[in-house]
């Protein structure tokens, strides 16, 4: 498999390696440099280190494996592929997000998953291990976001506001949610069998990258959160 | 709820010696406002559906008709005009935020009709256009600072992506959601036969019109929709939008309900579902967060296209300007507070924003202040309606301009101001497919043809009488400008002297 070295490139130069890779691909010593994979739509890409700002930006199909925590903006305005982390990540991971999948083993910051969308065979979804920071699923239009919690300790499983503006799409908290405060627009109630076994390949995929048992995510209440349609996020207009 | 309190705007005169009853205004009206009562033989209104788009009253095959704004006013008052009164009436009636369509109507002062051009006299001779060539191709993008040679002496060409115009206008930024099928057609087929481009707006690229990528602009705001790889390759430039002149600051919200067929895949949203654009780009609170946006973009398209940022000229455009500048944006555009709408919440349309020709003087005067002029092009847009009020931005130092309401007038607008019920009987604000067919892109895009062709014609003459054969040599050149009734403070701010001086 090819190597690229990122010590010493900057951003730019480092797009421009990975751009004349045809397939698979290492990227070692990653030091913080943004825009990889930007709209990349045909590879595999393993990458050691820290990458910067905008990680897998527009994807298009490339699957990304980070041994490692990310920043900000991971997989913004991404369409397809996969991109899976091996630690935390910064805030606004999937920002309008529209297909795809984005794992992260550990904690996102705030507003992961904000205006995501989905249409038709394009359902994207973000798997997040830990805890979720405020903001969460802001104005979500469509997909899946599904917070795990699994840090053991008692710290709430998303941060304030989360679901502020959310008028499409689902979440999934795995905790009862007790003491975490929804807005009106969006309805949180228990997960039924129903919902867990729409999200179990997700689950599964998460057990694999991370080394997980099904069980063990299972032995949790899960609740989900839902638009309200009948008090939908909208302004009352008049013509004028 | 109907309001009583409210009498119809607008009075539907039909001339009875003239009617034949064909019942034209009937079927032509998506209001409803003509029917036919069969047991007295007579066609009836009810003015008050009734929005004077004019749609009857040119379809008439015997001009029985006109519409005339009613004579049944309230009591004269100085300080509560008839629209105050009866928003007030709506907002009593409904309890909603006030909503209206296209540019800001009120009589705020409009700069372009307050500058006038010069011309040669005596000492340096007009160009006759006609006769000489002359030069209205503009390139937008960064340009060199200075002129650089490789090692054997030669000029090195390369610069960054431009974005070539045959001359200095473009169609600004439209959805197709907020616009019908057939008018992003005539836009985009008028676009590339001149020359210029046309913009998407923030609802995606219909699939078929990625063959016009070439003369488009695709816009990415703060909802993305529609936006991936293939948008973003397909066009000429890229444009962030971070705000609009009939609504800076706020976001937009297409209803549930225009969201049908084909729009819903081009926005990538299930139909039905609202599309909200959000007020700020979430990823966005500074100036290097913006730079984050312009070099994700660059780098998805290999720095093949100019990056555009457009923003609503506002209090401060000036400082925002520079930091833009600064951003890695190649073009910085610039929409005014008389720019149109589909729809936006009339109290921002009417109060918010500032006009976009002291906005433009301010901006090329900062970025030069700066040294920094040369980072970017510079366009403008928020009423743009003229060939002369092109020659005027140029002159005040645009590279370009945006034109839109005077793309959709020429295409059928009449200018009812009431796009946001979906009913535009011209089949431009509307995805209804019996009022969309009533647009033939093949004419729409004619007429579209004609307008700019006159414009360039009209540009020439203008720049011909003042001695200059090329936008080159006007962009900026304030001299050419001269300003009547204005304060000093507004000659000095649009850097020009007044009239007679």
């Amino acid at each position: 498999m090819m190597n690229i070295n990122a010590t010493g490139l900057d951003y730019k130069e480092l797009n421009e390696a990975l751009r004349q890779v045809h397939n698979n691909c290492t990227i070692t010593n990653c030091l913080g440099q943004r825009f990889i994979a930007a709209g990349v739509s045909d590879k595999t890409l393993k990458i050691s280190g820290i990458p910067g700002n905008a990680l897998g930006a527009y994807l298009n199909g490339a699957k990304i494996e980070v041994m490692g925590n990310a920043q900000d903006a991971v997989g913004d305005t991404m369409n397809d592929g996969t991109i899976v982390i091996h630690g935390n990540v910064g805030d606004a991971v999937g920002y309008a997000m529209r297909g795809g999948h984005i794992y992260v083993q550990g904690n996102a910051g705030y507003r992961s998953g904000i205006h995501m969308k989905a249409y038709k065979e394009k359902q994207p979804a973000i798997i997040i291990g830990g805890r979720a920071g405020s903001f969460l699923g802001e104005y979500q239009a469509g997909g899946t976001i599904i917070v795990l919690g699994l840090n053991g300790d008692d710290k709430p499983i998303v941060g304030n506001f989360p679901s502020t503006g959310m008028h499409g799409g689902k979440m999934f908290l795995r905790s009862d949610c007790k003491g975490i405060h929804f807005p009106h627009q969006v309805h949180a109630r228990p997960a039924t069998e129903e919902d867990l076994n729409e999200i179990s390949h997700y689950l599964r995929r998460f057990c694999f990258y991370f080394g997980h048992e099904l069980n063990e995510l299972l032995d949790h209440p899960f609740t989900v959160v839902t638009p309200d349609s009948n008090n939908p996020y909208r302004q009352m207009y008049v013509a004028n | 709820m109907k309001d009583h309190f409210i009498y119809p705007e607008f009075e539907v005169v039909r001339n009875d010696n003239r009617c034949i009853q064909c019942r034209v205004c009937e079927r032509q009206c998506a209001n409803e406002v003509h029917s036919f009562d069969p047991e007295r033989g007579i066609m009836l209104s009810d003015e008050t559906k009734c929005v004077n788009c004019q749609r009857c009253v040119s379809l008439c095959p015997t001009r029985a008709l006109k519409i005339v704004k009613s004579d049944c006013r309230l009591r004269e008052n100085a300080n509560w005009a008839d629209d105050t009164i009866k928003e007030i009436y709506k907002q009593a009636n409904s309890g909603g935020v006030l909503l209206s369509s296209m540019g800001n109507p009120k009589p705020l002062p409009v700069y372009w009709d307050k500058i006038l051009i010069n011309a040669s006299q005596v000492t340096n001779p007009p160009i006759d256009p006609l006769r000489e060539p002359m030069e209205t191709k503009v390139f937008l993008g960064k340009k060199p600072e200075k002129i650089k040679r490789n090692e054997d002496g030669e000029l090195v060409t390369e610069t960054t992506p431009q974005l070539e115009l045959s001359m200095p206008v473009m169609f600004s930024a439209m959805s197709y959601g907020s616009i019908s099928y057939n008018a992003h057609a005539s836009l985009a087929r008028a676009a590339t036969e001149l020359g210029i481009c046309y913009n998407t707006g923030e609802g995606g690229l219909h699939e078929d019109f990625y063959i016009y990528g070439p003369n488009t602009v695709v816009q990415v705001a703060s909802g993305r929709f529609g936006v991936h790889k293939d948008y973003l390759e397909a066009a000429a430039a890229v444009e962030i939008k971070m705000g609009q002149g009939a609504k800076p600051g706020i976001g937009g919200h297409l209803p549930g309900a225009k969201i049908v067929g084909d729009v819903s895949k081009t926005r990538m949203i299930p139909e039905g579902s609202d599309a909200i654009s959000p007020a700020p780009h979430h990823d966005i609170y500074s100036i290097e967060d913006l730079r984050q946006l312009v070099y994700s973009l660059k780098e998805a398209t290999e720095y093949k296209k100019p990056v555009i940022v457009k923003v609503a000229a506002v209090h401060n455009i000036a400082a925002i300007a520079s930091g833009i500048a600064r951003s890695g944006a190649d073009i910085i555009a610039i929409d005014g507070f008389r720019g149109g709408t589909g729809a936006a919440p009339t109290r921002i349309r009417d109060n918010v924003g500032i006009p976009i020709e002291l906005a433009l003087a301010s901006v090329d005067q900062r970025l030069r202040d700066e040294g920094i002029r040369n980072n970017v092009s510079l366009v403008v847009g928020g009423s743009v309606r003229s060939a002369a009020d092109v020659v005027k931005a140029v002159a005040l130092g645009a590279d370009a301009v945006y034109v839109a309401t005077a793309a959709l007038l020429a295409m059928g607008c009449h200018l009812c101001r009431t796009c946001q019920s979906g009913k535009c009987n011209w089949g431009i604000a509307t995805q209804r497919p019996e009022l969309v067919k009533r647009l033939n892109p093949d004419m729409g895009s004619r007429r579209l043809v004609n307008l700019m062709d006159a414009w360039r014609h009209e540009i020439k003459e203008l720049m011909g009488g003042m001695g200059i054969n090329s936008i080159e040599s006007l962009r900026g050149n304030r001299l050419m400008l001269r300003g009547v009734g204005l304060t000093d403070k507004e000659l000095e701010i649009l850097g020009i002297s007044h009239a007679g001086e």
